[in-house]
């Protein structure tokens, strides 16, 4: 049979290019490897390889044709025992291939995005339940043994996790019980052993891969993004990366610029991506056990400033609470304050105060960054008819900025006044005591935002 | 740390070397490759060698056949195709144990694919992004897995693979399942920081893995002399106390019986080996390639003088298996790889609602 030698697409974007020269001419035996022609584009020079072999029957391009789309036929080849002559009248006329899918196709067919689930609510706690009073620390180290107990796949690794008990003391007594093959001391080599984390995951493991603090994880983010985060929508479903990276985030204290970073927001923008960012004990310890179960990727973001804070956690083994699901941590009618991880204490202080002045302050802890419960912040604002954001990090592209966004694209008629940011300030963080307290939110800027949008000033 | 194990199950041991004599003792950089310049090359017998030979064609053909639909525009982005390396993949994972033992690779992922026998029309509707492709049509060339077969991917991001392997081989480590980690990764990602982060911690841990570097001369359009300060990638784990061995990976038999050497000392539980296999991709980086960066002379050197297919074939005769058996061989590859580029073009694009699925597994 005949073969249709079809202009080349030399890279995808190329449409068209220049037959610069033929190599072979009419007649000519080829065989695969063999260069037939140069062609040309805007961005380089070519050589177009014959695949099969044969005879060069009829050239239907001169050389020195520009603008040949690509697909036009540019030569036949006549294959083994054919006559030279039969091949020629089989394509006299250049047709182009059909063009792929474009746009305009996509846009008939435009997808159906599916419905968002209602999100299940906190399981109860019973009656009667025992409280405790635990750190942040604490619970979090009771969730991550609870589900460690519960599953021999799950284990820890990271830098002084194991022997050290924990840069900031969270896998405290782990080793002792679990032992090292559950309790890994890596060297400090964040791409490599969070690739690693990855890597286990992937091959049916649970890793916890602990990052000193996230400021680290900068140096591994090419995995939690390109490895964990997308394998499964790449995979077609086939592949899952359960994998929890965790550890401290946000500003510490006196640290300088290099280790104060929220990554909130960056993790948050990431599809593929869990991301959670507790503030208190309880959630602390439900959202890590929720965070180990799941069958996706986590970013588990904790807060350094917050691990020795103490909060009442009920004694049950096994509260897992939901994943993407905010909290209400103080009931309000006047102002809705959106807020996680440290500034919840932040907007609950703010509160306080607001209450004193007569402005009923509504406060709502995310939980969740990433899916976002979006329900609970348009609810509350239908109630408030006004939205403060309180964020410790930047207020450039924040979780603040995406608060912003769906209150205008789905509140909009709900709201009273202008959504407002209550940020740090938008500087690398510096070690000054004073300039360090100047770039930090707190209460004082969250209540004056919360009485300008009441117009209470 | 000896991650020692107490249950019955079959398991890689953990040598435990205690001592820093003892290390040295017992630690010897160049065994692996001592003994296989003992004996190059794998003995096998007709039927394997005649499998081996039949394995490297498919992919030969098959590859040839992505070139094509590529230059038709049914594969769009990027597409890298594995002609010239194909003893590589198929020396290698011939030897492995494909019941426990897991593959991991970088983007230029067909052969390796092909080598695990998976049906190259999945593949093949992967690379033209339909929905009956192995990844639904979502992950394209270079992001293919089969979890059956424990083929962990294609990864597009150069040296990515590399560490998540280290946690393939953690994996078979603390299940104690036995199995080992097939890592391979080029020239170029063999510059990559991660690479070496890996090769500390599975030495640290002796894990079960090994290193395969295809050294195909060229990342993307440089020269391996002009981007590496030492070329010879196989002593590259010597700091790290990783035995390393250079091998033709132009000659099946020479890889599978590297192959042999190398699996025997990791499931003895010594750890990790850096296998460098020297190969010659005959094609592009990918198909936008303007080849500017080599002669033709010194590609039509390597297929004349050097090609994996050509010295199976040769082997073959010397077998005294038949020049028609072997063309019938060929007949039958074409038909398939016809078949598959057909199915490829025919089958449709994913339902729009595909767009949606995936992102995550559980709902919230």
């Amino acid at each position: 049979m005949a073969i249709e030698l079809k202009m080349p697409a030399l890279s995808p974007t190329m449409e068209e290019g220049t037959l610069a020269k033929w190599l072979v001419k009419e007649g000519d035996t080829v065989s695969a490897g063999d260069v037939l022609a140069e062609i040309e584009t805007d961005k380089a020079t070519m050589e177009f390889e014959s695949i099969d072999e044969g005879t060069v029957g009829k050239i239907l391009v001169a050389e020195g044709t520009e603008e040949v789309k690509v697909g036009t036929v540019i030569a036949i080849l006549a294959g083994e025992g054919e006559e030279v002559s039969d091949t020629a009248p089989a394509a006299q006329e250049a047709v182009p291939v059909e063009e792929s899918t474009g746009p305009e196709v996509a846009a008939a067919e435009a997808a159906e995005k599916p419905e968002a689930k209602e999100r299940p609510a906190d399981p109860d706690i019973p009656a009667g339940t025992n409280m405790v009073s635990l750190t942040v620390r604490e619970a979090l180290r009771d969730g991550m043994a609870e589900e460690m107990r519960r599953d021999e796949r799950v284990f820890v690794m990271g830098e002084e996790v194991a022997e050290y008990q924990g840069a900031y003391k969270v896998t405290q007594g782990l080793l002792d019980e679990f032992g090292p093959k559950r309790v890994i001391d890596t060297p400090i080599t964040e791409y490599g052993f969070a690739g690693i984390g990855a890597g286990a995951a992937m091959g049916g493991l649970r890793p916890i891969v602990e990052f000193m603090t996230f400021n680290f994880a900068m140096q591994a983010i090419d995995h939690i993004i390109n490895s964990a985060a997308k394998t499964n929508y790449m995979s077609g479903g086939q592949m899952r990366c359960p994998v929890v990276f965790r550890g401290p985030n946000g500003a510490a204290s006196r640290v300088g610029a290099q280790h104060s970073q929220n990554y909130g927001p960056w993790y948050a923008s990431v599809p593929g991506l869990i991301v959670i960012a507790p503030y208190d004990a309880q959630d602390a310890k439900g959202l890590m056990k929720a965070a180990i179960r799941t069958e996706d990727p986590v970013v588990f973001l904790e807060n350094e400033l917050v691990y020795g804070q103490s909060f009442e956690v009920a004694q049950l083994d096994d509260h897992v609470l939901p994943i993407g699901k905010a909290r209400i941590m103080r009931e309000g009618s006047d102002v809705t304050i959106v807020s996680y991880s440290i500034a919840v204490g932040v907007a609950l202080q703010a509160a306080e105060e607001l209450a004193e002045q007569g402005i009923d302050a509504e406060v709502i802890d995310l939980r969740t960054l990433r899916p976002l419960d979006k329900e609970a912040v348009l609810t509350s604002l239908a109630k408030t008819n006004r939205v403060v954001i309180a964020e410790e990090g930047w207020p450039t592209c924040s979780i603040a900025s995406e608060i912003v966004a769906i209150c205008m694209e789905e509140g909009f008629d709900n709201l009273d006044a202008p959504v407002l940011r209550v940020c740090n300030e938008d500087v690398p963080l510096p070690y000054a005591a004073n300039l360090e307290k100047l770039a930090l939110i707190d209460k004082d800027g969250v209540i004056e935002a919360c009485k300008k949008v009441c117009y209470a000033d | 740390m000896a991650k020692a194990s107490t249950s019955g199950k079959k398991k890689t041991p953990v040598k435990k070397t205690n001592t820093p004599a003892a290390m040295d003792d017992a630690f010897a950089l160049k065994s692996l490759q001592d003994a296989l310049d003992k004996k190059k090359r794998f003995k096998p017998t007709k039927d394997q060698l005649l499998h081996f030979y039949e394995q490297m064609l498919l992919i030969r053909r098959f590859e040839e056949k992505a070139g094509q639909l590529y230059g038709l525009g049914l594969i769009g982005g990027f597409c890298h195709l594995y002609i010239g390396q194909e003893a590589v993949a198929i020396g290698l994972q011939s030897a492995l144990d494909n019941d426990t033992d897991s593959v991991i690779t970088g983007y230029r992922d067909h052969g390796h694919m092909l080598a695990y026998g998976i049906d190259p029309n999945v593949i093949m509707a992967e690379l033209t992004g339909r929905a009956a492709g192995i990844s639904k049509g979502k992950g394209g060339s270079m992001h293919m897995f089969s979890t059956e077969h424990k083929f962990y991917g294609g990864h597009g991001i150069v040296g990515a693979q590399v560490a998540l392997g280290g946690g393939l081989a953690l994996a078979h480590q603390y299940n104690e399942d036995g199995g080992l980690c097939l890592a391979y990764f080029g020239d170029g990602a063999a510059n990559q920081g991660q690479v070496y982060e890996t090769m500390n911690m599975a030495a640290l841990w002796k894990l079960p893995m090994v290193f395969v570097v295809e050294n195909n001369q060229y990342a993307m359009g440089t020269a391996v002399r002009r981007s590496s300060a030492e070329t010879e990638f196989y002593r590259r784990g010597a700091a790290f106390r990783i035995p390393g061995m250079k091998v033709n990976g132009m000659d099946v038999l020479e890889v599978r019986q590297a192959a042999e050497i190398a699996f025997k000392h990791v499931r003895e539980g010594n750890g990790p080996v850096l296998m460098e296999c020297e190969t010659y991709r005959y094609r592009g980086h990918s198909m936008s390639d303007p080849a500017k960066y080599r002669t033709r002379e010194e590609v039509q050197d390597q297929r004349e003088k050097n090609d994996p297919i050509e010295r199976a074939k040769a082997d073959l005769m010397k077998l005294k298996v038949k020049e028609d058996a072997l063309k019938d061989i060929d007949k039958a590859i074409r038909a398939t790889v016809a078949e598959a580029a057909d199915f490829a073009e025919k089958s449709p694009e994913p339902e729009p609602s595909e767009l949606y699925t995936d992102v995550l597994v559980e709902e919230y």
